[in-house]
């Protein structure tokens, strides 16, 4: 249950993020079966973005696996960081399903809580997520320009939100915590001119951030529980 | 068109999914080293921060309710609000910062 209570604010804000790329995804010439199942099978923003650019191009199948390797390779990094939250007895079953539920914003909530992961609360969440991003998408496509701007707007930060309510507290807490925050938000704000994708970007100062930090900063063995 | 767009939906499901499944099917063991131990951890609080600034910013028509929301997100985390509320009120937050600058 409270993975389905944390999952709903997520269901809301991957639906009005799903609907604008349902919008592009019509401009690359895809119909609404075509939006609803690439976002069912891939459950990522940034990946799908780049997937539809390919689409859009018409090119080479090899370009789609690899633009999609590339914008969802943080995924790798989140499943390995994820690995270390199931207990040992968990059922492997488990953790094929959990898996597929791997998003910046489900593996965010799922970090966020003490202890071993139940993999319920993960299937509540994601029960409640995938349904919004889906559906989301194929509203995008159907519906196009119809919703005003405004509110297309307001709900986007929908998801950042949830990202501060996520970072922000162990921040406070953990002056190392807090270092590789503020150095995520200063390299990513001075990066923004680069010619370097979103997803590389993540990727790149995800990778040196948080080496530095471990090489400065090592954790405790029991610190990692809190 | 001479590709098929299902193909390349099924393709990219396929990577999205093998990326996703790998660590956490191959790692079964509590892992020792704590070089990597603090790297796991410290992942996640990099990975938000690099996607949440300045994108908080550009998400919006204007950019500040981007600002508006992102003071709002930053104060109502602190205080510990639950991630529902902060969502809610960094949304009202935009909502009302454009709707002024629009009355302007």
């Amino acid at each position: 249950m409270h993975g389905i209570q944390d999952g709903l604010p997520i269901c809301f804000g991957y639906f009005a993020v799903a609907f604008s790329l349902g919008i592009a995804m019509r401009n690359a010439g895809m119909n609404t079966l075509q939006g609803f199942l690439l976002s069912l099978f891939n459950l990522a923003s940034a990946g799908e973005y780049a997937d539809l650019q390919v689409i859009a191009e018409d090119a080479a199948y090899t370009e789609i696996i690899l633009v999609t390797l590339i914008a969802n390779a943080r995924y790798l990094l989140m499943s390995a960081s994820l690995s270390q939250r199931f207990s040992e007895k968990t059922a492997f079953i488990h953790r094929l399903f959990v898996g597929y539920g791997i998003t910046d914003e489900l593996f965010g909530i799922a970090i966020a809580r003490p202890g071993y992961l139940h993999p319920y609360y993960y299937y509540g969440a994601l029960s409640a997520a995938v349904p919004g991003w889906a559906f989301g998408t194929a509203a995008g496509i159907l519906a196009g320009n119809v919703l005003p701007a405004r509110i297309v707007s307001a709900l986007s930060v929908a998801l950042y939100g949830m990202f501060l309510a996520i970072i922000i507290p162990p921040a406070r807490h953990d002056k190392a915590t807090a270092a590789v925050v503020l150095s995520g938000f200063a390299l990513s704000y001075f990066s923004s001119s680069l010619p370097i994708g979103a997803g590389m970007k993540t990727i790149l100062f995800t990778i040196i951030i948080a080496a530095a930090a471990s090489v400065i900063a090592p954790r405790k063995e029991e610190a990692d529980e809190a | 068109m001479k590709h098929n767009i299902y193909l390349y939906i099924l393709f990219s499901g396929l990577v999205s999914y093998i990326i996703r499944i790998l660590p956490l099917t191959l790692i079964r063991k509590p892992i020792r080293s704590p070089f990597i131990r603090s790297f796991l951890y410290y992942v996640p609080y990099a990975t938000l921060s690099v996607m949440t600034f300045p994108a908080i910013i550009q998400a919006t028509e204007k950019p500040a309710a981007g600002i508006a929301a992102l003071a709002i997100g930053i104060v109502l985390s602190l205080k510990g609000k639950s991630l529902p509320a902060v969502a809610a009120a960094c949304c009202i937050a935009a909502f009302i910062v454009e709707t002024l600058i629009g009355m302007i």
